[in-house]
């Protein structure tokens, strides 16, 4: 078969010349590759001072949005549960009373929201589902715990702060379902 | 004075690390004190001034021979459980020719004349290399030859049984 | 008597701190030769991290299997430090130091019988990696530990030999001797190329470095006859193969390279000369260390039939053959033949 790449090499058994055999020039060839190794630059990332950048489709920790008037957006239709592949995602839904119309932007709203990241698979369906542009995979990662509980995730987790918003406007999904 | 109790301790220490071989129940303990008994008599050697039978005695019995012992054993891995049952014959069999053997060395111990060799032991210079050396190739030259014969013939065999075996497995 | 003390304190110390930055330094090389940093967090540069490994290994559970020989598993680490550590008694660090009452010799002993007593310690030197397999009973200790016995005795033949060429042209086991005789630039080296390449290959060998380490060997025997040792008793293991690297590449340096002879060392004297004299030895010291890890980088492991190989059928016949015109030179030379 003709190569494509030009880059594949013909490997022959054909016995080994009295200098192959020697493996010395191969040995003092692979040490000279090591040596100049020595003066290369590393690509070390020192990472606690310095990160990297994640991609635009990392999909990590899910946030649950609020729209401007810090209300929460979602509205706990319970699309993203029955989305999600992994079984992640529980809710409870409750109704909104008179005097909460600052809290929640529908009428209905999640009293209880839990997503169990133990099961969740970081495959961003919940977010495709969403109706609402309430939930979102960010690009935080889920921290390590000890127990298995700490990793069912509540509102208190989930639910972004008006104080410390988070930022999801180059997350890939975003502006896909926005109103015409 | 301090000298000669030091070698009293260290033939005590040697001859009770012998017997330790012979005493012990688990063969890799004897290997143990065996290997413990050559580096006693190497001080021993040392404590007559002949540095290089002890370092060669070190070398070639503890570093060598004896690690092949010890790899055998390891191999084998022989323990109290399953160390191979004798027979009463042939307990009585070994039990006859230990005794003979003790009986051989007591009556050949028993006519030794002790010569007085102690002058000759003082001569501090008579175990060092380069005394050694020129002995071995002067006076001792053909006891010398003929024990490197040996060697080369027992090396050729060593080398002959391995190719005949390769040739089988062919 | 009391200097000769102090010595033997400063070079017990040097060889122990050497082996510590050594365990650094290996870091470092193999951090740079495959384009990272290396350790850098403790201390500045990471100069610290020897100290922190250590604190580490004497945190770790001090752990003993259960049906193990106690006493042989505790002696295994034990045996192996006291020999690394005692061949360096011979070693000659320098020139003399000359005082007012007289010169300081820097070398703890001149035995008589020199190198054969570096031979004879590195060649009980496996007890320690033997007895320590056997007793931790554990299969791949075992395997670990009878590949080591092999390989140490196979590769103990040629570097015999190739060390006896040596002996023939200077006419002396003493290791002082031997550095004496390559004076400046008069370096063994450049008569003997060939037995130093077999001994350097024997002694990375008997230092079951890689490419030689196959009494370790990751990959198959999960750490070989250490697999069971943890706290510092495995640091006692590790630790004796940097010192026993520091020491071979002594005797390299000494055999090979001349010792603390430098070129151009004739026209200094007195304590100058002795301070140049250690240093230069340092120096050579530290290029092999360098040279062993860097070969420890490069180099993928040997299979066992092929160390075999290499050892019995390339390297002994190679030695015996230098051996035996090395001996011819020095019989022309000196007009035995006339
Ligand atoms: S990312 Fe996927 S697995 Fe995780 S909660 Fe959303 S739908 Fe479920
Ligand atoms: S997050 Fe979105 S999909 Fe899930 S319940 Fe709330 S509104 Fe519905």
């Amino acid at each position: 078969m003709q190569s494509l790449s030009n880059r594949s090499k013909v490997v022959s058994d054909k016995p080994m010349t009295f200098m192959e055999k020697l493996y010395l020039p191969a040995i003092l060839g692979g040490m000279w590759i090591t040596f100049t190794h020595l003066f290369r630059k590393h690509n070390t990332l020192k990472y606690p001072e310095q990160t990297k950048a994640f991609a635009p489709v990392y999909r990590g920790m899910h946030v649950l949005k609020r729209d401007e008037q810090g209300r929460e957006n979602c509205t706990a239709c319970g699309l993203c549960a029955v989305a999600c592949p992994a079984e992640a995602i529980t809710m409870v839904a409750n109704e909104r009373e008179q005097g909460e119309e600052h809290l929640y932007r529908e009428e209905k709203y999640a009293e209880i929201y839990e997503i169990n990241m133990l099961r969740c698979i970081f495959c961003g369906l919940c977010e495709e589902a969403c109706p609402k542009e309430a939930i979102f995979l960010t690009d935080r990662l889920v921290p390590t715990e000890y127990e298995r509980a700490d990793f069912i995730y509540g509102k208190d987790k989930l639910v972004e702060s008006m104080d410390y918003r988070i930022d999801i406007t180059d997350r890939q999904s975003t502006g896909k379902r926005t109103e015409k | 004075m301090s000298i000669e109790i030091l070698v009293y301790i260290l033939g005590g220490l040697t001859v009770g690390s012998a017997l330790m071989v012979v005493l012990s129940k688990h063969p890799i303990r004897s290997v143990m004190y065996l290997i413990l008994t050559f580096f006693l008599i190497s001080a021993n050697y040392i404590m007559l001034n002949a540095q290089f039978v002890a370092i060669v005695n070190m070398m070639v019995y503890a570093g060598a021979i004896m690690v092949l012992f010890l790899f055998v054993l390891m191999l084998l891995n022989l323990s109290k459980e399953n160390e191979p049952k004798s027979s009463l014959l042939v307990k009585i069999a070994s039990a006859l020719a230990g005794g003979s053997l003790l009986l051989v060395l007591v009556a050949a111990i028993k006519d030794t004349v002790v010569l007085q060799v102690a002058e000759k032991v003082t001569d501090n210079a008579s175990g060092l290399v380069q005394n050694l050396g020129h002995l071995l190739f002067t006076k001792y030259v053909l006891p010398f030859e003929v024990s490197s014969i040996l060697f080369i013939a027992a090396i050729v065999g060593a080398v002959l049984l391995a190719k005949r075996e390769s040739q089988i497995i062919e | 008597m009391l200097e000769k003390l102090i010595l033997v304190g400063i070079i017990f110390t040097i060889s122990l701190v050497i082996a510590m930055y050594a365990t650094y330094f290996e870091r470092k090389v193999a951090a740079w030769f495959q384009d990272r940093i290396g350790p850098d967090r403790a201390g500045p540069f990471g100069l610290l991290q020897p100290l922190a490994d250590g604190v580490k290994m004497f945190l770790k559970e001090d752990f003993i299997p259960r049906n193990s020989d106690k006493w042989l598993f505790i002696m295994g680490p034990g045996i192996a430090m006291f020999t690394s550590l005692m061949t360096s008694t011979i070693i000659p660090w320098g020139p003399d130091i000359v005082t007012a009452s007289g010169n300081i010799v820097l070398q703890v002993a001149d035995f008589d019988i020199g190198i054969l007593f570096i031979l004879g310690v590195v060649s009980v030197g496996v007890y320690g990696i033997m007895i320590g397999g056997w007793a931790s009973n554990n299969k791949f200790s075992l395997f670990g530990a009878i590949r080591a016995s092999s390989q140490m005795i196979s590769y103990e033949l040629a570097m015999g030999i190739s060390v006896i060429t040596i002996v023939m042209m200077t006419g002396s086991l003493s290791l002082r001797d031997i550095t004496e005789a390559q004076h400046g630039m008069n370096w063994n080296i450049f008569y003997q190329p060939l037995a130093f390449v077999i001994f350097f290959v024997c002694s990375l060998a008997e230092l079951n470095r890689a490419p030689f380490d196959l009494a370790e060997c990751e990959s198959e025997l999960i750490g070989g006859y250490h697999t069971e040792y943890g706290s510092m008793k495995l640091g006692f293991f590790l630790f004796a193969e940097y010192v026993g690297m520091f020491i071979s590449s002594a005797v390299i340096s000494i055999l090979f390279f001349g010792g603390y002879n430098f070129p151009g060392m004739d026209s200094v004297e007195g304590n100058t000369l002795a301070v140049l004299g250690v240093v230069a030895l340092f120096v050579k010291i530290f290029f092999f260390i360098f040279v062993i890890m860097w070969i420890r980088w490069t180099l993928p492991r040997f299979r066992f039939d092929q160390l075999m190989h290499l050892g019995w059928k390339r390297l002994i016949p190679l030695a015996l053959i230098n051996l035996l015109v090395t001996g011819l030179v020095i019989a022309f030379t000196s007009g035995w033949f006339n």
